[in-house]
């Protein structure tokens, strides 16, 4: 009960964990280059969440500082990504991902 | 007696989260998986306020919410979804990926039972006060390299983008 009610370090780390688990469930298994897209956001939120949690366990903020970098390149990635996405809409008519198969041996 | 409303508003605002987050990798529509992430994305600064993160959240609120996610839905508007709605949702490989994404779960959980003792029982207390003054001293004095790599960065991202998405260059 004790565990439950004070909230740690842990508890942030595991949630982070969780939510990593769905960014990567969601990476593995859907078709939608859109979703896939977006389960990285998922991912890169929870390694952010992990960073601010750590730095507030240390007391200091560079963990802040680096979860600030690690948001300007996921507007970086997100912007590249979605250039793709156009390009790619324009060359087949779709969005489903496992349509990209060019390189398949 | 432990305080009840920091567990309350934790268990509260991870909940909002994870359910945002499996609304994002189930929903048929884009357009719906956006709205997802960004309810998932508002309940996360919550919680970056509650580690006494304030310019954090304020940045995850304008930039992810505000940005990233108007970015999304634009590319949603431009790409027609109308087929891709009516087909398979889920790749021929979903089986592998669950396996992958289970044996990853199963190390987070080894991870965190045997490894939960190294992290202290307390926080730090840290200042409350400046806390984005603190950060912008930090940006600009000791991350001042990485901050510069980070704006080089961006602008090759915009340079990618637009060449990537124009029909002829």
């Amino acid at each position: 009960m004790e565990s439950i009610l004070h909230i740690t370090t842990l508890h942030y780390l595991v949630l982070g964990a969780a939510l990593f688990l769905l960014g990567v469930i969601g990476v593995l298994t859907r078709r939608n280059v859109v979703i896939v897209l977006m389960s990285i956001e998922l991912i890169l939120n929870a390694v952010n969440l992990n960073l601010v949690a750590f730095s507030r366990m240390w007391g200091g903020l560079h963990g802040q500082v680096f979860s600030i970098f690690v948001i300007t390149d996921a507007a970086a990635e997100a912007a590249v990504g979605l250039g793709i996405l156009i390009a790619f809409f324009r060359n087949k008519e779709t969005v489903n991902i496992d349509e990209v198969n060019l390189l398949k041996w | 007696m432990a305080p009840v409303a920091t567990p309350f508003f934790f268990y509260l605002f991870a909940a909002i989260m994870l359910m945002g987050g499996i609304a994002v990798i189930t929903r048929k529509n884009p357009v719906h998986s956006a709205l997802a992430l960004i309810v998932a994305l508002l309940a996360q600064a919550s919680l970056y306020l509650m580690l006494y993160a304030p310019f954090v959240a304020g940045v995850q609120i304008i930039l992810y919410a505000g940005g990233i996610m108007v970015l999304f839905l634009f590319v949603i508007m431009l790409v027609s979804i109308d087929r891709s709605i009516k087909e398979r949702q889920f790749n021929r490989q979903w089986v592998v990926g669950m396996i992958a994404a289970t044996a990853l779960g199963g190390l987070f959980v080894a991870v965190y039972t045997k490894g939960k003792d190294i992290f202290p029982e307390h926080a730090l207390s840290v200042a409350e006060g400046d806390n984005t003054q603190k950060i912008a001293t930090m940006l600009y004095g000791q991350y001042m390299f990485t901050f510069e790599i980070a704006s080089l960065l961006l602008l090759v991202a915009i340079i990618g983008a637009v060449v990537m998405a124009k029909k002829r260059i």
